[in-house]
C-alpha cells in the first residue's frame, strides 16, 4: 500500500473511533474576561474524561461583551457525559461550587433544546427566599442577592443528544519537544473551531489509554503500543525514528463540529512539518465496534 | 392579502363593544355575516355593517381605520394575529388578551390591558387610568406578556401586577405598582406619587429617583448587578426603548415593607 503523507508528514491510513455523548452549554460572563475565564477554568477543573471525573468540559470560545446577554465578557463553556441523569449533576454541582462562588459572575443558557436542563433553578434556593424570579422575551432569570451583589443566573439551560465525543488526533514525534509541538499547534487551531473542546490539560493527553488492562477492575490502561518505552517488548505502532507520542482528544457538539476540529489540527500539525513537529499522525480507535462514529484521517486532510 | 380593515364610517352614537373584532373572533365568518355582528351596547345595539366600510380578506390582520372614545373592549381576548387601529379607543383595550399584537395609533381610555396573560399591546398616544389593573374584584391584574404605553399613563398603573412586563414612556401617575404581586414595570419620564405602594415582588424600574416615596421604602444603595445590562438590552431588542434605561449600579430601594418587601424599586443614579 503507499504511504499517504503531506508535506512530509506521514497519516495512518486509520480512524478515530467516537462515541454519541449528551452534551449541554453555558455562557458565563464577568465584569471582565478574565474573571469569566477564571470561572469558567475553575468550573471546568477534574473534567478530563468520563471515566474517573464524571462529565468532560472546557471552554468553547471566548465572546466579547456585544455578543453577550448582559453586555459583559464571557465564555462559552460545553460539558459532555453518558447520561441525561450524570449531565444534570454535574451542572448543578459545578455550577453551584464554581460559578455562583466567583467574583462578579453571571450564568446563561447558550444551548437551544426542547430537554432542558436546570441552571438557576436549583440554584435559586441559595437565595434563603429572597432570590427573584424574572420572565420575560421567552425567557426565564434567576436572581440570587449574594456578598457583591446578584448573582443572575437563567433557569434552564438546553441539552443536546447529538453530541460526540472522543475525536482524536495521535502525534508522533522525534523527540517530546517536537511532539509538544505539533500538539499545541493543533490545539491553538482547533480552539477556533465553534462547538468542539479538548477537554485535557491544555487540550493535550500524554497517557492515552486502551480499554482494559491486566489488573482487575481496570477500565482502562497505558496505551503500550504507543508507548516509545516498550518499543522493543510489545507489539508496537511505533518506529524506531519515534520517541514520543501525544494525543489531543475532541468533544463536539455534533458530528460535523468533531470533523471540523481534526481537519483543522491535522492542517495545523502538518503545516509545521516533520522537522519542528510531528513525523506522524495517527488516530485513536477499538477496531471500529464500540463507537458509532468513525472519522478518517484520510477523509480530513487538507 | 390584504389585512382586512374596517373604516369607520362616522362617530358612533353609543358605546360599543368591540371584543368581537379580533381574527378569532371573526374567523370562519362571511363578509355578509360580519357586518351582521352585533357591537353596540344599547337597547338597539348597532351592527359592524352599520358603522364600518369592510375591504380586504386576510382575517389573521385586521385594521381599524378610525377611531373614537367609544370603542371599549377593543382587541379584548385576543389570542392571535394582530389587530391595528389608527385612533382613539376607550376602556379595557385588549383586556384579557392571551396572545398576538395590538397596536393603536391614539389613546386609550381606562383599564387598557387589563388582566391580559399574553401577547404585546403598543399604544402610541396617552392611557388612562389602572393600565394592567383588574376589574373590581378580581384578585390580580395582568399575568403576562408586554404592554407599552408610548404616551402617558394615568393612576394605578400595574395595579395587582402578577407576570409580564409594563412600559410606560412619558411619565404616569399617582401609585405606580400598586399592590404589584410581581412583574416589572418600567417608566421613563416623571413618576407620580407613592410608587409601588404597597407591592409584595417585582420589579419597578426607573429612569430617575421616585420624587414622592413611601417611607416603607428603604434605600439599598448601588449594587453592581448584572440584571440592569441584561434588561437593558431586552428592552432595546424588543423596541421599547431606543437606549439603555439603567447604565452600570442602579440605585435599589427595598419595599413596599408594609407588606412582604421583596418588591424592588431600580432607578438610574446619575444622569
Amino acid at each position: 500500500m503507499q504511504e499517504l503523507s503531506r508535506n512530509g508528514v506521514v497519516i495512518d491510513d486509520t480512524f478515530a473511533e467516537a462515541f454519541g455523548m449528551r452534551a449541554t452549554a453555558i455562557l458565563i460572563t464577568a465584569p471582565t474576561l478574565t474573571w469569566a475565564r477564571q470561572a469558567a477554568i475553575t468550573m471546568t477543573g477534574f473534567a478530563t474524561s468520563v471515566i474517573g471525573c464524571g462529565c468532560e468540559a472546557a471552554i468553547d470560545m471566548d465572546l466579547p461583551e456585544t455578543q453577550t446577554p448582559d453586555g459583559r465578557p464571557g465564555c462559552r463553556v460545553m460539558i459532555f457525559a453518558m447520561s441525561t441523569d450524570d449531565l444534570q449533576k454535574q451542572l448543578k454541582t459545578r455550577l453551584g461550587q464554581c460559578v455562583l462562588t466567583s467574583p462578579g459572575s453571571a450564568c446563561f443558557a447558550a444551548l437551544d433544546g426542547t430537554v432542558r436542563l436546570d441552571l438557576g433553578n436549583s440554584l435559586r434556593y441559595f437565595g434563603d427566599g429572597w432570590q427573584i424570579s424574572k420572565k420575560f422575551g421567552d425567557r426565564h432569570y434567576w436572581r440570587v442577592p449574594v456578598m457583591d451583589g446578584e448573582f443572575l443566573c437563567e433557569a434552564t439551560t438546553g441539552l443536546t443528544k447529538n453530541a460526540v465525543g472522543g475525536g482524536n488526533l495521535l502525534f508522533l514525534a522525534a523527540d517530546n519537544a517536537k511532539a509538544l509541538h505539533a500538539a499545541e499547534r493543533a490545539v491553538a487551531a482547533i480552539e477556533k473551531v465553534p462547538g468542539a473542546i479538548m477537554p485535557f490539560p491544555g487540550g493535550i493527553v500524554r497517557s492515552g489509554s486502551k480499554v482494559g488492562g491486566k489488573y482487575k477492575g481496570m477500565m482502562a490502561s497505558t496505551n503500550d503500543a504507543f508507548a516509545p518505552t516498550l518499543r522493543g517488548v510489545v507489539n508496537s505502532s511505533l518506529t524506531a525514528d519515534v520517541n514520543a507520542v501525544l494525543e489531543i482528544v475532541i468533544d463536539g457538539e455534533t458530528s460535523d463540529a468533531v470533523a471540523a476540529a481534526m481537519r483543522a489540527g491535522l492542517k495545523a500539525a502538518i503545516d509545521l512539518g516533520p522537522k519542528r513537529g510531528a513525523l506522524r499522525i495517527s488516530a485513536g480507535n477499538y477496531g471500529g465496534k464500540l463507537g458509532k462514529f468513525h472519522y478518517h484521517l484520510k477523509d480530513l486532510l487538507p | 392579502m390584504k389585512a382586512m380593515t374596517f373604516t369607520l364610517l362616522s362617530e358612533p352614537e353609543e358605546r360599543l363593544d368591540l371584543s368581537v373584532l379580533t381574527p378569532t373572533g371573526i374567523s370562519g365568518l362571511s363578509l355578509a355575516q360580519i357586518e351582521s355582528v352585533r357591537v353596540g351596547t344599547s337597547r338597539k345595539p348597532a351592527v359592524v355593517g352599520d358603522l364600518f366600510k369592510l375591504a380586504g380578506k386576510d382575517a389573521e390582520n385586521l385594521i381599524v381605520e378610525g377611531g373614537s372614545a367609544r370603542f371599549d373592549r377593543v382587541g379584548a381576548g385576543m389570542g392571535a394575529g394582530s389587530l391595528r387601529v389608527v385612533g382613539n379607543v376607550g376602556s379595557q383595550a385588549g383586556r384579557k388578551m392571551s396572545g398576538g399584537s395590538l397596536l393603536i395609533e391614539g389613546n386609550a381610555g381606562d383599564h387598557l390591558g387589563s388582566g391580559m396573560a399574553g401577547g404585546r399591546i403598543e399604544l402610541t398616544g396617552n392611557a388612562g387610568d389602572h393600565v394592567a389593573a383588574p376589574l373590581a374584584g378580581e384578585l390580580a391584574g395582568m399575568e403576562g406578556g408586554v404592554l407599552i404605553v408610548r404616551g402617558r399613563a394615568g393612576n394605578y398603573a400595574g395595579d395587582r401586577l402578577r407576570r409580564g412586563t409594563v412600559a410606560i414612556a412619558k411619565g404616569c401617575g399617582d401609585h405606580v405598582g400598586y399592590r404589584m404581586i410581581a412583574g416589572t414595570i418600567v417608566v421613563t419620564g416623571k413618576v407620580g406619587a407613592m410608587p409601588g405602594y404597597l407591592m409584595k415582588r417585582g420589579s419597578l424600574l426607573f429612569d430617575r429617583h421616585p420624587e414622592a416615596l413611601s417611607p416603607t421604602f428603604i434605600p439599598c444603595g448601588r449594587p453592581d448587578i448584572a440584571f440592569s445590562g441584561l434588561f437593558d438590552r431586552y428592552l432595546i431588542a424588543e423596541g421599547i426603548l431606543d437606549r439603555p434605561l439603567f447604565g452600570n449600579r442602579p440605585g435599589k430601594y427595598a419595599g413596599d415593607n408594609s407588606v412582604s418587601g421583596k418588591g424592588e424599586i431600580l432607578y438610574r443614579s446619575a444622569r
